[in-house]
């Protein structure tokens, strides 16, 4: 495995494993990241990141942040970062319809706006990969 | 005997005392265990942080402008103070305001405002002739804090940097963490943002492993974004600190306490025993010069 992974929020280290490569929600759209990559800072958007291990691909929710590429190093900084199996799906829901509600009927600041927005891409990324952690282990 | 009884009464309360004091000190403990791991496991990021932004700081030179960078004058400031809620921690408390104290006193003539965070700082404010802005009371009495509710604070204080240009400085004051027995006090400016020339002064050598690294975004436009970040993961950071600090705190004031309580009911009951056998010799040589008494 030749790549090592670190994904670390303010609040924990989420991952630090060795991986043979790394999909990312960049800002300006999805970047794969295989071994031997150039050094690379980018900042992320809220998305879903991948990494292969051999055979198995496992996907996290990420949101915000930016990451670094260095030496065979992927280091990803994320305001917010979970395994599937810790998204609350009904929850993911529930925040998804107040945000639609707040965005659909909007009234207060842009700052406000832009907070539900973000709330909503969030939401709709949790409620994606908890719908899909749920379809493997029904499997 | 009223004195005896009196000493029990004593006797019973202290042991009273002792009790909470050795429950506060456990659930200090177990806290203090939390808010450690907490402390610990928010230092990579912020390391990494600091990493990225330094290289970064590269690319914004003079021309280069954000609102967190705006040096201005040097007469107005905000003073963010982090105290605790609750006392019985010892000197925690005690020796933050002290600090604030001293930095009131040595930005005499200059006009301090306070964002108070904890009850304490707050509360010792509130009588005196500091205005306070804004507090945050209850968010650090929980014995643990979530980055978003950190991000909450910051974003008031960049929002006020931000929003008054007669504001020129912001500091905060907290208790770091050292060891169990040992906080120390700190006194940083967090805005505007110290330029990376006046920061890396002196550590050039630094420049030699430069990596030349391919930027999704224009540099600058990641710097910018990533300096209410690095507020908000200092802010963070400080309330952690202040809270591993206090259990900390807490925990060895009570740890003095109980040892004190218990030294207490030591001597109580000595004393307390020696009165009861004075008491009881006493009434022996009662009943047996009364008995001698009668059989002469």
């Amino acid at each position: 495995m030749p790549l090592q992974l670190d994904i670390i929020t303010p609040e924990r280290n989420l991952l630090s494993e060795a991986v043979d490569s790394v999909t990312v929600p960049g800002a300006g759209g999805e970047l794969g990241i295989l071994p031997g990559h150039t050094p690379l800072i980018s900042q992320l958007q809220t998305g879903v990141l991948s990494y292969a291990q051999g055979p198995t691909t496992k996907r996290l929710h990420v949101s915000g942040g930016f990451v670094e590429v260095r030496d065979d190093r992927v280091s990803v900084l994320a305001d917010l970062a979970e395994r599937p199996e810790e998204i609350d799906a009904a929850r993911a829901r529930l925040a998804r319809e107040h945000a639609e509600k707040t965005l659909s009927a909007f009234s207060g600041t842009e700052e406000d706006f832009e907070r539900a927005r973000a709330e909503l891409e969030r939401s709709m990324v949790r409620i994606q990969l908890a719908a899909e952690d749920h379809s493997t282990l029904a499997r | 005997m009223a004195n005896l009884l009196d000493l029990r009464r004593r006797i019973k309360s202290v042991k009273n005392t002792q009790q909470i004091t050795k429950a506060m000190k456990m659930l200090s403990a177990v806290n203090l265990r939390r808010a450690q791991e907490r402390v610990l496991s928010a230092r990579p990021f912020a390391a990494k942080m600091t990493e990225v932004l330094t290289e970064l700081s590269g690319y914004a030179d003079e021309s280069y402008h954000h609102p967190l960078l705006d040096a201005r004058g040097d007469s107005r400031y905000l003073l963010v103070l982090i105290t605790a809620d609750k006392g019985l921690a010892g000197g925690f408390n005690a020796n933050l305001i002290k600090a604030a104290q001293a930095f009131l006193k040595e930005h005499d003539g200059k006009s301090v405002e306070l964002l108070a965070v904890g009850r304490k700082g707050r509360d010792f404010y509130r009588r005196r002739s500091v205005e306070i802005v804004g507090e945050y009371i209850g968010l650090t009495g929980k014995g643990r804090i979530t980055y978003a509710e950190a991000v909450e604070v910051a974003e008031d204080v960049m929002r006020r940097f931000r929003d008054d240009e007669t504001l020129d400085k912001v500091f905060i004051i907290y208790n770091e963490f050292r060891s169990v027995l040992q906080q120390r006090v700190v006194v940083e400016q967090i805005l505007p943002v110290a330029r990376a020339e006046e920061e890396t002064e002196g550590q050039t050598p630094q420049a030699e492993t430069h990596i030349e690294y391919i930027y999704e975004q224009p540099p600058a436009e990641i710097f910018g974004k990533l300096l209410p970040r690095l507020i908000e993961t200092q802010i963070f950071r400080a309330l952690l600190e202040s809270i591993a600090s206090e259990q900390g705190a807490r925990m060895t004031a009570m740890d003095a306490a109980s040892k004190n309580a218990g030294e207490l009911i030591d001597k109580l009951t000595l004393n307390m025993n020696r009165i009861r056998q004075a008491a009881i010799t006493t009434e022996i040589i009662e009943v047996v010069s009364g008995s001698a008494a009668a059989q002469s």
